[in-house]
């Protein structure tokens, strides 16, 4: 109980069972919320589902209506001396059930045939993640090393990075009727939104990074004798490496902040595409089995690349 | 006070007879190290800080230097230009006879911060300078060890620089910069960060390998004592300008022992830079002026301490 109180003090200590307790009800409570608002129906059930329209003829049996509007209905059918159309407490269209969206989900991975027009959750999340591993490897393979020259060579940072800071400010979508044009209207438009959409804010944080490295390590190692080619391999990629590998991972987060732009130019696919069609439908079961599908990997990739981090640059611990 | 302490205290300016054959010994030597009429300006948009002011030096082969001042006199700015990692505005340094342009392998340099590379061992961290002389990997292992075990850290190959405490990572930086086998050990305030018996410790260590191994050493260091234990002639600079204010030849014997920090010899010296320093009027570091704090009596008058 102690501890449970200082957990919550500024800068409290917590043991490591109060953190996994947390780290679990962190899970557990957004669901409970969900749930008491799906099951129970004095939380919140604003409209009711028709399970028999009655005598009402504007009525059809599977629609949803305010619960203020199905009163009037009802007491107009009882004055008439007609069948009273009969209901059930619901929520809107937009919040299925957290077991709707279960089954949903489910359904996605045990079913091989397309969910409504279009392909299944799993096909259009594979071309997304595509689209994704090759936009952010092309950013990488020209941000890194520029990034890193930027942050060591002064005339490189002064050439680069005023031309990078211009187009930073240019929201990717504006990029996309361009990329259509040049690359026409298949993956390669896509894949070239999320390297604009990542390439300069990535040339700049990792200019800065290397800005950041300890500078007398550099000195140190001048005064050792290394300079040139074997300063920056000796030195300063190992020195930048942790500051790097997060970085990485930050920006592989921004990555997918531009799938859902780069999915809607040319020819619309992936995740993105289904969650809108499936919308469309008012299939909200499988928009938040997609959208969770999205959750899940994000943030397992990332704590997959966290823990490997950990294990990678032991060395760095210590420091912070 | 200087005064009174200086009636009772021998001239610090007369060299026992050992000590003034050594230092003949020492001055026939070349000068391994030479600053030539180095000035160095730093410019700030309008304002200008002269902050070293032609230095004229030399530094023997063999010889330990000591390098004093109050603090804004220059001396780490003067040792960063003697490794090459500053230029002087105008001067030179000489190596050998050669004018030295960047900092290079001829002279290693111990920081005062830790700069052991975090993410090496601490045997690659001691073959670091080894390779970058063009030595193969596996005879550079095999010298780092060597260096090691001389400073007997050899069970620590294998650790990182955080698992080990100030004076132990202060010692690996020693070995990394004789392995890469210098000419001339730049040592800039290295101790510093030290507690008071690590420090002492390092002191007779450094010495002790002064004494076995082929080099000469430029010793940065606010702390006087440090300065007398170690050196065979003290550099005092004095501030704003920079300048060489007097250079002191040490009267004491070695090799040194800590018992001679209470010799007459030691204490006239100490006496004599302390006055020096005190002169300069600027230390901040070393006033030992009654402070007077305008406070009042917090306590209870029978709680008094004193």
């Amino acid at each position: 109980m102690q501890g449970f109180l200082a957990s919550w003090r500024l800068y409290g200590r917590t043991d490591r069972m109060l953190r996994n307790i947390f780290g679990i009800l962190a899970v557990l409570l957004p669901l409970l919320l969900w749930s008491a608002v799906s099951y129970l129906p004095f939380v919140w059930h604003p409209q009711v589902l028709i399970t028999d329209p009655g005598g009402e003829e504007y009525l059809e049996t599977g629609m949803r209506m305010n619960r203020a509007d199905f009163a009037r209905a009802v007491t107009e059918m009882q004055e008439q001396h007609q069948p009273v159309p009969q209901g059930i407490p619901s929520n809107p269209v937009y919040l299925p059930s957290p077991g709707d969206v279960l089954s949903a989900f489910v359904h996605a991975f045990t079913s091989s045939a397309p969910v409504g027009a279009e392909h299944s959750i799993t096909q259009a999340f594979a071309h997304s993640i595509r689209i994704i591993f090759w936009g952010f490897v092309i950013s990488s393979v020209m941000g890194v090393p520029l990034g890193i020259m930027c942050g060591s060579i002064p005339a490189v940072a002064r050439l680069v990075e005023p031309s990078v800071d211009f187009f930073r400010y240019l929201p990717a979508p504006a990029f996309g009727a361009l990329a259509v044009a040049i690359l026409g209207i298949y993956d390669a438009p896509k894949i070239a939104i999320i390297v604009i959409g990542t390439l300069f804010q990535q040339i700049l944080v990792i200019a800065n990074t290397t800005r950041k490295l300890d500078f007398s390590l550099v000195e140190a190692s001048r005064t050792l004798g290394a300079k040139g080619l074997r300063l920056l391999f000796r030195v300063v990629i190992p020195g930048i490496l942790p500051d790097l590998y997060r970085d990485q991972r930050i920006l592989l987060g921004w990555a997918w902040t531009y799938l859902i732009v780069a999915e809607l130019i040319g020819t619309s696919s992936g995740i993105t595409w289904f969650i809108t069609q499936q919308a469309r439908y008012q299939h909200f079961d499988n928009v938040f089995a997609a959208m969770a599908l999205i959750g899940i990997v994000g943030l397992g990739t990332d704590m997959v690349l966290g823990v490997v981090g950990r294990k990678l640059f032991t060395w760095k611990r210590e420091n912070g | 006070m200087v005064d009174h302490v200086e009636h009772t205290l021998p001239d610090y300016r007369i060299l026992p007879p050992d000590v003034a054959a050594r230092m003949e010994q020492i001055k026939k030597r070349d000068y391994v190290l030479e600053i030539e009429r180095v000035t160095k300006v730093f410019t700030q948009k309008r304002n200008r800080t002269v902050a070293l002011d032609s230095i004229e030096f030399g530094v023997h082969r063999r010889e330990l230097v000591c390098v004093v001042g109050p603090s804004g006199c220059g001396k780490s700015t003067l040792i960063r230009i003697l490794a090459g990692l500053e230029d002087a505005t105008e001067g030179r340094i000489l190596m050998d006879g050669k004018p030295v342009r960047g900092p290079g392998s001829d002279r290693g340099m111990v920081f005062q911060k830790y700069t052991l590379f975090p993410w090496l061992d601490v045997c690659r961290n001691v073959m670091f300078g080894i390779e970058m002389g063009g030595v193969d990997r596996l005879e550079a292992q095999r010298q780092a060890m060597q260096w090691l075990q001389m400073i007997g850290l050899e069970q620590f190959a294998t650790a990182y620089p955080h698992q080990l405490s100030g004076g132990m990572q202060q010692r690996v930086a020693i070995a990394r910069a004789l392995a890469a086998s210098p000419r001339v050990l730049l040592m800039d305030e290295s101790f510093s960060a030290l507690d008071a018996q690590t420090r002492t410790k390092m002191q007779n260590y450094l010495m002790e390998i002064w004494r076995k191994i082929d080099i000469t050493i430029v010793f940065i260091t606010h702390d006087l004592d440090e300065a007398i234990y170690l050196a065979d002639r003290i550099l005092v600079l004095k501030p704003h300008p920079g300048q060489v204010e007097e250079v002191i030849e040490v009267p004491l014997s070695r090799p040194r022992r800590a018992e001679q920090m209470t010799s007459a010899e030691f204490l006239a010296t100490k006496a004599h830079l302390e006055g020096l320093i005190r002169s300069f009027g600027t230390s901040d570091d070393m006033e030992e002026e009654e402070v007077t704090i305008d406070l009042p009596l917090l306590t209870l008058v029978t709680d008094q301490v004193e």
